[in-house]
């Protein structure tokens, strides 16, 4: 009794347990039966289901499992990885990965960042800007990339339809099946699909910007570009940081869109790292193989994004 | 901070009165406010436009979409391209398993997620922080390396091609977000209330069942709705864990529109696609408000 009245007065605040009846409770890593009570039913299928897979599926990379093989899986140490660097389509996938993850997030920061602005300000015509902009959000990823065969159609497209009204092409493009269009045309559809959630963060950042910071900059003569610069950029940019470094984690993780509109063709030129991966554990049931490429792929990430938000927070000391 | 001194606090309504016809009649200003409203033009057409092109093609008639030079506008609109939808694939059984997976899931992941969420609000234990980390970590991990063992032991238990296999999945998958935004609500409610209860003669359960859970009902409602949408959305591991046409939810039955390379019949899938975005984008139209209201509290208390 007298250790937990010692320990709920050392950390006040939201530490705090509430209120305990006068029976004296065991506590285990900080949380008695009730809060015990409590987690498990959400910790339990957590880890049986989420950490535990992650962890089977990293130890599955050094392992030569396949699908539907009677024979027992058997440790191959660091061969997957061996047979990796040779593996020049895997490479190749990689880069079109880090092109696409790269150029979508970019683009969309910089066009969510543009319409978040503008929300920002008192316009007409605001609400269905904000509509809009959130439908997409509320789309299966599966009836976007439908959507978008639809108007990158060839023939019965609205795209080719309007470019030709206007004599900006004299024949309709395959867009999705040319080998130089289809990964623009596929970065165009990722863009669109990914801006709802980065211009709501934004507009959520930009709310919090002070008010009387940029009235004082404004009486004393700064610009707009100024403001923007001295008194909107710092106060949104851990919002930026944040969203910029999910945005590329999911983009470069992102299956369900380019599945839909090429399944990675033409000739592998949309093939991303997770549609690879896709292919090489349920086509050919390379399940070890494939687990490899995982790994290889959430190390890159964390590579980039440690280079990425260091890069950031260096800027920020100066 | 320091343009504090410029300027007064006390004179904060003067100079934003006497600043404000002027700034409103400058030229320059009407010249930005010109350009604005042409950047919004061209926002809302790229956002619009697809959405605008998906819709006239489904109410298309068939003829119609067999023309070299598509319109803009349906010129005979018809329901035949639904019609068909319905009869060349499973699309009523697909969207029954749709909702059958996408209610229960959401259901079970938000009634598991709130006593955590409350737990780890209230309790500051290494275990609240790990599961915390474990929400961020496993949002960066590619699906490819989440699924393989998932299928691997799925098909262990035999649950690989059922339904309740793709339940238990969604529940795991929505938990993440469901005790992130749930934990912005709990924190919300006041301590002072729980203590109140507490003097008053409620034990700790009684506390959570009659104070705190109805305090957090917004909450609850506005994660059960977003839950829904994320499983009634989700491709990837439908297309994995479900194998016949008979148990597939929407989402996957939607691809077997496509067809061979190019060989899509256009009208019906556009027509299924429409039908498909329906209800997450009813339950989105409620929720928007909330969502992002919730989103920003667990953005900026977390």
């Amino acid at each position: 009794m007298s250790t937990t009245l010692l320990r709920s007065r050392k950390r006040p605040g939201r530490g705090t347990p509430p209120p305990r009846t006068a029976r004296a409770r065991k506590a285990v890593l900080g949380l008695d039966r009730d809060a015990w009570f409590l987690l498990l039913p959400a910790l339990l299928p957590i880890l049986i289901l989420s950490v535990g897979p992650l962890l089977y599926g990293l130890s599955l990379a050094f392992t030569d499992s396949q699908a539907g093989r009677t024979e027992p899986t058997q440790w191959i140490g660091l061969d997957n990885f061996q047979d990796l660097r040779f593996d020049s389509l895997f490479w190749d996938s990689f880069r079109i990965g880090i092109v696409w993850a790269v150029s979508v997030t970019a683009i969309q920061f910089v066009l969510a960042l543009g319409l978040a602005l503008l929300l920002n300000q008192n316009l007409r015509f605001r609400w269905l800007a904000r509509t809009l902009a959130l439908v997409p959000w509320a789309m299966p990823e599966v009836v976007i990339g439908i959507m978008w065969r639809l108007v990158y159609h060839q023939d019965a497209g609205i795209l080719n339809a309007t470019l030709r009204d206007l004599h900006l092409i004299s024949e309709n493009v395959n867009w999705l099946s040319s080998l130089s269009m289809a990964l623009p045309a596929v970065i165009v559809v990722g863009v669109w699909a990914g801006m709802p959630q980065t211009t709501v963060v934004l507009l959520a950042g930009l709310q919090n910007v002070p008010h009387e910071l940029h009235e004082a900059a404004a009486l004393d003569g700064a610009g707009l570009w100024r403001r923007f610069r001295t008194v909107t950029w710092p106060a949104l940019k851990p919002v930026v940081l944040a969203i910029t470094a999910l945005n590329f984690i999911w983009n470069f993780n992102s299956f369900g869109l380019v599945y839909v509109l090429t399944q990675g063709g033409p000739g592998g030129e949309t093939r991303l790292p997770s549609l690879f991966a896709y292919e090489e554990a349920f086509r050919y049931g390379q399940f070890g193989y494939a687990a490899a490429m995982g790994l290889v792929m959430i190390a890159v990430v964390a590579v980039l994004l440690t280079i990425f938000l260091r890069n950031r927070l260096k800027e920020d000391d100066q | 901070m320091t343009s504090q001194p410029l300027k007064p606090q006390s004179a904060k309504p003067q100079p934003a009165d006497t600043k404000r016809p002027r700034y409103r009649r400058s030229p320059r200003h009407r010249l930005g406010r010109a350009g604005q409203y042409l950047a919004l033009i061209c926002y809302l057409v790229f956002l619009a436009f697809p959405l605008f092109w998906l819709i006239s093609t489904a109410f298309k008639a068939p003829q119609e979409l067999g023309s070299v030079d598509p319109s803009w506008l349906p010129q005979h609109p018809s329901l035949d391209n639904f019609r068909d939808a319905f009869d060349q694939q499973p699309l009523l059984r697909s969207a029954l398993n749709s909702l059958i997976v996408a209610v229960t899931a959401a259901a079970i992941s938000v009634l598991i997620a709130v006593p955590a969420a409350y737990a780890m609000v209230r309790y500051r234990s290494p275990v609240s922080k790990a599961a915390t980390g474990w929400i961020l970590v496993s949002q960066m991990f590619p699906f490819v390396l989440v699924i393989i063992p998932l299928f691997l032991v799925l098909k262990n238990l035999e649950l690989i091609n059922s339904l309740f296999g793709l339940i238990l999945v969604y529940v795991v998958w929505n938990l993440p977000f469901a005790l992130w935004m749930l934990q912005g609500y709990v924190r919300a409610v006041p301590r002072s209330l729980e203590e109140a209860a507490a003097i008053d003669g409620c034990s700790r359960f009684r506390t959570l069942v009659s104070v705190v859970f109805p305090l957090l009902t917004p909450g609850l409602v506005a994660t059960v709705m977003f839950s829904f949408v994320t499983a009634w959305n989700e491709f990837f591991f439908a297309l994995v864990l479900l194998k016949s046409p008979e148990k597939q939810t929407m989402s996957v039955i939607l691809t077997h529109f496509l067809g061979a390379e190019g060989a899509a019949d256009l009208g019906p899938l556009a027509a299924a696609a429409v039908l498909a975005t329906l209800p997450s984008l009813v339950f989105f139209a409620l929720l928007q408000r909330r969502l992002v209201s919730g989103m920003v509290s667990g953005a900026v208390k977390g």
